[in-house]
């Protein structure tokens, strides 16, 4: 299945070719959780700070067991703040 | 120790500049900068008064740990009666100007009275004078704090100074210091023009002596070492800034768009910091070129930045092809979000125009947003706009109406009146986002809750910065909280509002808080201070100053009925994203923070609070 996946601020380096606007489309298996798309990218565990499915916050302990559907986004910064 | 324990009173109407000491007692129960000096002001002006009359005074205040070593020790504020809210204004600034204040030797300087004709303050160390500004009037912050820099021949002399906007009576004016960091909101620019002061000039070489030079050492290593670990004020702030938040909150449903009409801003990245990271096409350069820091800071969030020289905002206007202050989030959103703009050299250079003539950006570009709803429903006609095509996303609307703004030239001065004043002006007052007058910054309270009862109950019209409950709700500091869920919030938005009116008053950047909690701070005011300072003192001290400030806009004719949100937030639910179908639940939270608060069910605090807080 296809969701979209965008990486913020310092992971944009993690961001896979072709991503245009910090996020891009990849083809996941289908049932694959917010866990398994994380470590398919490589993505360091203590950088994946703020992790959002469609803007909803998953907290770590849910990664694994939060699956993602088809045409979801998955949207991850490190640890952020501003004001 | 640490207060330089003088005050300058200068009378703005006899010219006179006179010494006294600071009042160590109410130094002791409020601390400094804000609450010492919104203490004055109560004790001193008549909470009815006109913000714009002589009455008024205005009140520039440095807290003890200004000009110290401690990290980011270089705050001071601008206290008064606002110009755009009716309210008590503090508003914060960072720069290099509070600390050279202190190194000359001052903890406030309290203007009363009005000039005959305009004047500048000249401090160095001791000696204050009033000077002749009639050469400084009607220009703009830049040509202003060149011209001192060059008159008084000292490149090292820092200067705080209003631009045409003040001198104009843009209701939303601030004061401007080290070129581009500002005292920003509530008006505080618009009273110092009231009274024909121009600018304040100061050059220290006196220092500042702390308590105990040992533990404070320690202390503020400490405390730098904790900044330095953490991954947002270490690593994330120095490198993104705050705009780091325009992709976050966009994702997470909370960014106001075209006038709150929206929740989500299709450009959003077009304007976030990570666009301002990216090479043009152009020049293969990025919009930003630096980070930068205020005085002691070892964070380091400001932008600096500069705008394609090929844009049509500069091209060919050489004196703004240069690196200055850029974008920081809530500018970003109000110049961007809010007016549907997502040319991000366009809003750069309004965030230029902001500082150069020394207006708030969020107020601003937030009234900009609001006369262009009015725009495309046809209350505002090109008749009232001199031609200009004021519709959503019009970039070259956006930029001409600052400098029209910033100068109170054609419609320009009808921006300047503010949200407030413009919309009932044209007959639909609902259209304002804001609350006590002055506009929202950059959450939407349908999708951050706790952002709702903030905005609501802060003492000085909506404002982020006196409970920034969007660390919790949002980005999960110290503890993550629901955005969506309006449980628990009246307690989440007084715990911040007290540890707020304690860093505020202290001379910090309550941008530290990401990563020090009251533990990290108190030791370094201990140390610095005399008196003991702990945790629990220093939090009693925001409690008080909260009250205090709460008092005095009570007097002034406030009621709790102020207490609230425009209708859009209360009634229109978000169209999209996590909060879709919300409103703000103000009337579930409101009972709850008053009963916590101490406060009568009309919000009005109680004889024990009172007596509690010794007010
Ligand atoms: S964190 Fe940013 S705003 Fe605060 S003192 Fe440092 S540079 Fe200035």
């Amino acid at each position: 299945m296809k969701i979209t996946i965008k990486l913020f601020a310092l992971l944009g380096k993690y961001l896979p070719e072709g991503a245009v606007k910090n996020q891009i489309d990849i083809e996941v298996s289908d049932g694959a959780s917010v866990q398994d798309v994380i470590h398919s990218l490589s993505l360091p565990a203590e950088h994946c700070h703020l992790v959002l499915v469609d803007g909803v916050y998953v907290a770590p302990s849910e990664r694994d067991n939060k699956t993602l559907s088809e045409g979801q986004a998955l949207a991850i910064w490190p640890p952020v703040a501003g004001g | 120790m640490s207060w330089a324990k003088r005050i300058l009173r200068v009378n703005l109407s006899e010219g006179s500049c006179t010494e006294e000491p600071l009042n160590m007692d109410w130094a002791e129960k409020y601390l400094g900068q804000r609450g010492l000096a919104s203490k004055y002001l109560v004790e001193e002006v008549d909470p009815k008064v006109d913000p714009l009359s002589p009455d008024n005074k205005l009140i520039i205040a440095t807290g003890p740990l200004t000009g110290t070593a401690a990290s980011t020790g270089g705050r001071w504020s601008v206290i008064t009666k606002g110009a755009l809210t009716g309210a008590i204004a503090c508003s914060n600034s960072g720069g290099f100007f509070g600390a050279e204040l202190k190194f000359a030797g001052w903890d406030m300087i309290i203007f009363e009275g009005k000039a005959a004709k305009p004047v500048y303050l000249l401090i160095k160390d001791d000696a204050a004078e009033l000077m002749d500004a009639a050469d400084y009037w009607g220009r703009t912050v830049w040509e202003t704090e060149k011209g001192l820099k060059a008159e008084h021949q000292d490149p090292q002399m820092r200067v705080a100074s209003i631009g045409q906007s003040g001198e104009n009576g843009v209701k939303f004016a601030c004061v401007v210091n080290d070129l581009h960091r500002a005292a920003g909101r509530s008006g505080v620019g618009t009273v110092m023009g009231s009274k024909n002061l121009k600018a304040i000039a100061v050059r220290g070489t006196k220092g500042v002596k702390v308590q105990d030079p040992d533990a404070f050492l320690k202390a503020t290593s400490d405390a730098k070492a904790v900044l330095a670990e953490n991954a947002v004020t270490g690593e994330g702030l120095p490198a993104m800034g705050t705009q780091v938040l325009m992709n976050v909150i966009n994702e997470t449903g909370a960014l106001p768009t075209r006038n709150h009409k929206d929740v989500q801003f299709e450009g959003a990245s077009d304007i976030s910091a990570e666009a301002m990271h990216e090479p043009r096409r152009s020049d293969g350069k990025p919009n930003l070129t630096r980070n930068g820091a205020c005085f002691g800071c070892t964070i380091g969030c400001g932008r600096i930045a500069t705008i394609d020289p090929n844009h049509y905002t500069v091209k060919n206007r050489e004196q703004y092809q240069i690196a200055s202050g850029g974008l920081e989030y809530e500018a970003a959103w109000a110049l961007g979000a809010a007016t549907g703009v997502n040319d991000l050299d366009a809003l750069t250079f309004a965030n230029f125009i902001c500082n150069e003539q020394a207006f708030d950006p969020i107020s601003f570009g937030a009234t900009i947003g609001a006369a262009m709803e009015l725009y495309e429903m046809g209350v505002i006609t090109k008749d009232d706009t001199g031609g200009i095509e004021l519709t959503w996303g019009n970039a070259e609307a956006l930029t001409t109406l600052a400098e029209l703004t910033g100068r109170g030239e054609g419609f320009g001065a009808e921006i300047g009146l503010g949200s407030k004043l413009l919309t009932e002006k044209y007959g639909h007052p609902d259209l304002s986002m804001s609350v006590k007058g002055q506009e929202f910054p950059a959450y939407d309270s349908r999708g951050i809750q706790g952002m709702g009862l903030t905005y609501a109950t802060s003492n000085r019209g909506a404002c982020h910065l006196r409970s920034y409950t969007v660390a919790s709700e949002v980005l999960g500091i110290p503890e993550k909280t629901d955005p969506l869920s309006s449980d628990g919030k009246a307690g989440l938005v007084i715990a911040f509002q007290d540890a707020t009116g304690a860093v505020d008053s202290a001379g910090l950047c309550v941008f530290t808080t990401f990563a020090w909690s009251m533990d990290n701070i108190a030791p370094q005011i201990d140390a610095a201070c005399e008196g003991d300072w702990s945790v629990e003192k220093l939090l009693e001290v925001g409690e008080r100053v909260w009250n205090l400030e709460r008092k005095f806009n009570l007097d002034a004719g406030f009621t709790g009925k102020d207490d609230t949100l425009p209708k859009r937030l209360l009634k229109d639910a978000a169209k999209t994203g996590p909060a879709e179908g919300k409103v703000n639940e103000l009337g579930k939270m409101l009972p709850e923070y008053y009963s916590l608060r101490g406060w009568t069910d009309d919000g009005v605090p109680t004889n024990e609070t009172l007596d509690r807080l010794a007010l």
